[in-house]
């Protein structure tokens, strides 16, 4: 019977954290309080027995040997394969395999974008997305004289869906948006949007690195194109990440990298490449990161991708109303929908020297720009403190968070 | 180590009045400082008369680490010469990325001796020593931005 079988009822918060080894650990001499998992999740126990239990039993190249080791590792592979797929309600043979969120992205960009982007086309973004799906598509339009196109969002962190609809156009070629915000925690209206990007004959990419380890995906539901998410925020190890896009636009993509794996036959004058997915896999593929990706994947399967939203989801309740009693404290990132982000500012105390005060209380979140400049424009901010949520925190670590900002406070004041 | 090692009144106290917060009329050179990782931003602004700081001010937004750095900077390098403002980039250099298990050696650092706690946050040395940087960009009239890289 495989984990994802087995739900654990109901949410037992103590034996969860007793999964995760580094939650035991002590930071300054106080009990690791562990909130930013949006920048990257810890990872439970199984995960790395799953790897250290291939390297040690079954380990060897995948899709090279024919002998048993070899097989088992491409059983094991492939395996990992359906369970990435599994995880967003996906077909097996349409799932990528890559470095993380970032290289998928890019492997659009540079493939798809490449082969359909002509000049003057556009590639429409909206105002609260990661550098890391910015950047690539700055840099294919730049190359094929193709314009990011940038929508905005209200004060309270949404997708203004009028001012989105109005910069869809006839040239709009892809939209390309995150599924959760990693700074405001912002659920976007992903069916709305490939609804009306596809009316425009435009296809969607959607960046789930957020989303993927909080809340249940069904890519069908969804109705989009393309959608990424790495498995280090899927509390899998960090070598890993998922692409996943509709059979036929893969099937009519070049490839991204060349290499071994990715060809059907090679000669000097020409080579031929392998059917999707092995044409965007070249070289040797991190089996280890895959196998552990899967063991990731069975975890959180088993607790259950809605009790995990559910879980957050009340912690977020309790967490702002503690941060909103805090005075001159400001959250960024007030969406209706939203998962477990609080960003904020605090008056008169610089984010990197809040940070430093939690730090010292062994309370771990992440300061700064969170990759996301244009957003901290857009909110007239330098930098914001960040805490996000895991599937293994409680009221305790928010109770933590909240006294640590009290003693900046008091140092600050 | 306690915060207040950090966080001392000095520091706290440059942070929340930083002197020099300001742009000298008769400035002929400046320099721009940022950090990409957690956006600290300054420009500084230095009157240079006959390879003298003749003044100084800056401007800009950082935390209290970099803000109160750049604050005591100032007031540090008024009236010196450009290798005196090199020697003491260098020992404050030095001091906040000495071995923190070893008596700092503050002999001469003056005020700047409060930062010495900063050896203690390897993640914070580049708030420290930005202003420095960027001031010295300013008065060797480096074109383009200083980074703390």
């Amino acid at each position: 019977m495989s984990a994802a079988q087995t739900k654990l009822a109901p949410y037992d918060i103590a034996r969860i954290r007793s999964d995760f080894p580094i939650l035991a650990a002590s930071m300054h001499g106080q009990p690791l309080a562990y909130l930013d998992s949006a920048s990257s999740a810890q990872k439970p126990r199984a995960v790395t027995d799953a790897m250290t239990h291939l390297f040690e039993n079954d380990y060897a190249n995948v899709h090279r040997g024919v002998y048993q080791l070899s097989a088992t590792s491409t059983r094991l592979y492939d395996e990992a394969r359906q369970a990435a797929a599994r995880l967003i309600s996906a077909a097996t043979d349409e799932v990528i395999f890559t470095r993380n969120t970032t290289e998928a992205i890019n492997l659009v960009a540079a493939s798809w974008g490449r082969r359909n982007l002509a000049p003057g086309d556009e590639v429409l973004l909206t105002e609260m997305e990661h550098h890391s799906n910015i950047v690539p598509w700055q840099l294919v339009c730049e190359e094929r004289g193709a314009r990011v196109v940038v929508a905005p969002v209200d004060d309270r962190g949404e997708l203004i869906l009028e001012e989105f609809e109005k910069l869809l156009g006839d040239r709009t070629r892809l939209v390309a948006l995150a599924h959760v915000s990693n700074v405001l925690g912002t659920i976007n209206p992903v069916r709305t949007v490939c609804d009306l990007a596809h009316a425009r004959d435009a296809l969607v990419l959607v960046d789930g690195a957020q989303a993927a380890p909080r809340l249940p995906v069904d890519v069908n539901a969804l109705g989009c194109d393309f959608y990424a998410y790495s498995g280090h925020k899927l509390y899998g190890p960090n070598g890993v990440g998922v692409l996943w896009g509709r059979g036929e636009i893969l099937d009519a993509m070049p490839p991204f990298l060349g290499g071994g794996g990715m060809i059907e036959t090679v000669t000097f004058e020409k080579s031929t490449y392998a059917p999707v997915p092995d044409r965007f896999e070249a070289g040797t593929p991190d089996v280890g990161c895959a196998v552990g990706l899967r063991a990731a994947i069975d975890y959180v399967e088993a607790l259950g991708l809605e009790e995990i939203a559910r879980h957050e989801e009340a912690l977020l309740e309790y967490g702002t109303a503690l941060l909103e009693e805090i005075p001159g404290l400001h959250i960024i990132g007030k969406a209706q929908e939203k998962t477990g982000v609080l960003s904020f500012t605090v008056d008169g105390i610089h984010p990197h020297d809040i940070g430093t005060v939690l730090d010292r209380e062994g309370v771990a979140i992440r300061v700064g720009h969170h990759c996301a400049q244009p957003l901290m424009d857009r909110f007239g901010v330098p930098a914001t403190a960040r805490a996000s949520l895991g599937l293994y925190n409680d009221r305790e670590d928010l109770d933590r968070l909240v006294s640590g900002i009290r003693s900046a406070i008091e140092i600050f004041a | 180590m306690d915060l207040r090692e950090l966080y001392q009144t000095t520091i706290l106290d440059h942070n929340k009045k930083p002197r020099n917060f300001r742009v000298p009329e008769d400035a002929n050179h400046e320099g721009h400082g940022h950090n990409p990782l957690c956006g600290d931003d300054f420009t500084v602004h230095v009157t240079l008369e006959d390879g003298v700081v003749k003044d100084i001010g800056f401007q800009g937004t950082g935390c209290a680490i970099s803000k109160a750095s750049a604050s005591l900077m100032t007031e540090r390098v008024k009236g010196r010469t450009v290798a005196e403002l090199d020697t003491m980039f260098e020992d404050f250099h030095e001091l906040v990325t000495s071995d923190p298990l070893q008596e700092p050696d503050i002999s001469g650092m003056g005020k700047l001796a409060v930062f010495a706690g900063v050896r203690e946050y390897p993640m914070r040395v580049k708030c420290a020593t930005l202003a420095w940087h960027t001031a010295s960009a300013a008065v060797h009239g480096d074109s383009g931005v200083a980074k703390t890289e």
